[in-house]
């Protein structure tokens, strides 16, 4: 197996008796899709923010190509190719869509403390920035303020920002959440086609999208990784399904 | 794709382009007022008054670039005012009375007393971060009233106005009008530039959502401590206009009430327009110039006596005034003008 691009070595977050993360370590290899599930509660987020560098961990390491990133604060994780989406959509809402993209492009494109020219008009960031928002399939509503857009094309949005960060790897948190059905397909199918380009650790609840996309899914009861494997082998294991007994069908 | 993608062309970006009507309209009537004070025959008068109004409008514009565009509510603005008008005084009292000497360094001192207690402040947030800007700028004022060589308490008369290489331009009156017509130009075109530039649209983010920003890769506080550092220069020049055209320098340039004075023009104007806080110092200015005169006539069916005290006492209409602009014209004046257009 290659070398995994993030490693995360007994990781462990706690607030006060409540573990919220319990000694995980999960290693994602470059180029795939990888998958963590888990009942409500299960501390999917809370990992998310640790990887992201959102929330520090209390103990254990974060490996992001080789490079020990565990002290690191969120924008130089960024900078070294760590993008991340929300789970409550986190836009910024006053901006058109094209500038909320731009803005992504502008964070690794040269210095922001240019005080003169007009920043919305320059085409060696917008370019770029449509390039993105034709990757999701929002082209069309770039100029809209970004608060006008259904919450579907919020989703839709928030990813393209992640991918005008240039990542290498990207963390999505729920990328479906309160989607539509079609909507929600519109999604998948977008995550369909980044698959492969990039890596991609997803959280997810909806277990159609997770199970057709995942090269592998990792899932994760009560902040402990209680099993790694291919979506397949993870159907049949007897305490995932034990796990999710009475709390939603696997299919 | 589906029908999502192929609805309504969206419409053209429309920041920037429009040409905007109300800074046009107000620069005109800065440049008109000179000759309509030669008229009106109390032309000191009138010039002076909208020379301060031009002066504060030079302040509140640099306040509205931190507090319109950064959301950071600095409740000591008012110290840079000072640091302005003690650079001019304490320069001139030395023998040092040329302005390209002064100028420079007020907004050195500036720039130096903004980076120190910026990067202090801006490690907090909300209520500690006016907090603490009110600390720091009471802790120039109680330094000025301290400083028994430079006039402490009572403050200092300039021996005369700032000379400019050399020569007394500034001691006619218009001239000074149009030197400080011309910066109040001029620092609104470069907040203009600044508030449209790469640095402003990371300033203007960091104001809707800090955290999205940090998740593209920005540290906010590099930006909001630039921004603060050069709203603080701007304002320090105001200082020294101000300390000019009163040709005097006293500790009340930078008490915590002008703070707060300062605050109200932005809101009062609209924040985040920049013409905005222009309009609202020269409303402030020219209510509280007029106030007791407009109610003395405005109450022409009450007994003379009632009058008088009305006029005497116009500070309880001010405030209420003050209080209901901000409930029910949320945007200020700013929010009235464009109202209509938006329908």
């Amino acid at each position: 197996m290659a070398e995994p691009l993030l490693e995360l070595r007994n990781l462990r977050k706690a607030y006060g008796a409540l573990v919220v993360t319990d000694n995980v370590s999960l290693s994602v290899t470059p180029g795939e899709l990888h998958a963590v599930i888990g009942p409500n509660g299960a501390g999917k987020t809370t990992l998310i923010h640790q990887i992201s560098g959102m929330l520090p961990s209390d103990t254990g390491s974060i490996l992001f190509g080789g490079e020990d990133i565990t002290s690191l604060p969120m924008p130089q994780r960024v900078r070294r190719g760590l993008a991340r989406s929300f789970q409550i959509t986190s836009i910024l809402p006053g901006f058109s869509a094209l500038e909320n993209v731009a803005l992504a492009v502008q964070a690794r494109s040269g210095s922001s403390f240019r005080l003169f020219g007009k920043a919305a008009q320059e085409k060696n960031l917008n370019d770029p920035a449509m390039e993105c928002l034709s990757q999701v399939g929002l082209a069309a509503r770039a100029h809209v303020p970004a608060g006008l857009l259904s919450h579907g094309e919020k989703r839709q949005l928030e990813l393209a920002i992640g991918l005008a960060t240039e990542p290498k790897l990207l963390l999505l948190d729920e990328p479906l959440a309160g989607t539509g059905h079609e909507e929600s397909l519109r999604v998948v199918e977008t995550l369909r086609r980044l698959k492969g380009r990039l890596t991609i650790v997803l959280i997810e609840h909806d277990m159609e999208a997770v199970f057709a996309l995942a090269d592998r899914v990792s899932v994760l009861v009560y902040g402990r990784v209680l099993a790694t494997d291919t979506p397949g082998r993870i159907r049949e294991n007897p305490d995932v399904r034990a796990a999710y007994l009475g709390e939603e069908e696997l299919v | 794709m589906t029908e999502l993608v192929q609805t309504e062309p969206s419409p053209a970006p429309s920041l920037g382009t429009r040409v905007e009507i109300v800074p046009i309209f107000l620069f005109a009537a800065f440049a008109a007022a000179p000759l309509l004070a030669t008229v009106s025959g109390a032309e000191g008068y009138v010039l002076s008054l909208l020379t301060r109004v031009m002066i504060f409008g030079i302040a509140a514009m640099a306040l509205d670039l931190i507090l319109g565009y950064g959301a950071l509510v600095s409740f000591g603005h008012a110290a840079f005012l000072g640091l302005g008008g003690y650079a001019v005084g304490i320069l001139a009292s030395h023998g040092i009375d040329d302005a390209l000497v002064q100028v420079p360094v007020a907004l050195a001192a500036s720039a130096l007393f903004a980076l120190v207690t910026g990067a202090i402040s801006l490690r907090t947030k909300g209520v500690y971060f006016i907090m603490i800007t009110l600390a720091f700028g009471q802790m120039l004022y109680f330094l000025a009233t301290s400083l028994a060589a430079y006039g402490g308490d009572d403050g200092m008369t300039l021996p005369s106005r700032s000379l400019v290489a050399g020569f007394s331009v500034l001691k006619s009156d218009f001239t000074f009008y149009w030197i400080c017509l011309l910066c109040l130009l001029g620092t609104y075109a470069f907040s203009r530039a600044v508030v449209a530039s790469r640095f402003g649209r990371v300033l203007r983010g960091t104001r809707d959502n800090a955290t999205r920003m940090e998740a593209i890769g920005f540290r906010p506080f590099r930006f909001q401590l630039t921004a603060y550092v050069i709203s603080g220069m701007m304002t320090g020049l105001a200082g020294c206009l101000l300390a000019n055209q009163a040709e005097f320098v006293s500790p009340a340039f930078m008490t915590w009430q002008r703070s707060g004075e300062l605050i109200f023009m932005v809101v009062l104007g609209g924040l985040g327009s920049l013409h905005g806080a222009i309009i609202g110092a020269a409303a402030f200015l020219l209510l509280e110039e007029f106030l007791p005169e407009i109610l003395h006539a405005a109450s022409f069916f009450l007994s003379d006596e009632v009058r008088d005290h009305l006029a005497e006492n116009w500070k309880m209409v001010f405030g209420p005034l003050l209080i209901l602009v901000v409930l029910f014209a949320r945007g200020g004046i700013m929010g009235l003008l464009r109202r209509p257009r938006h329908g």
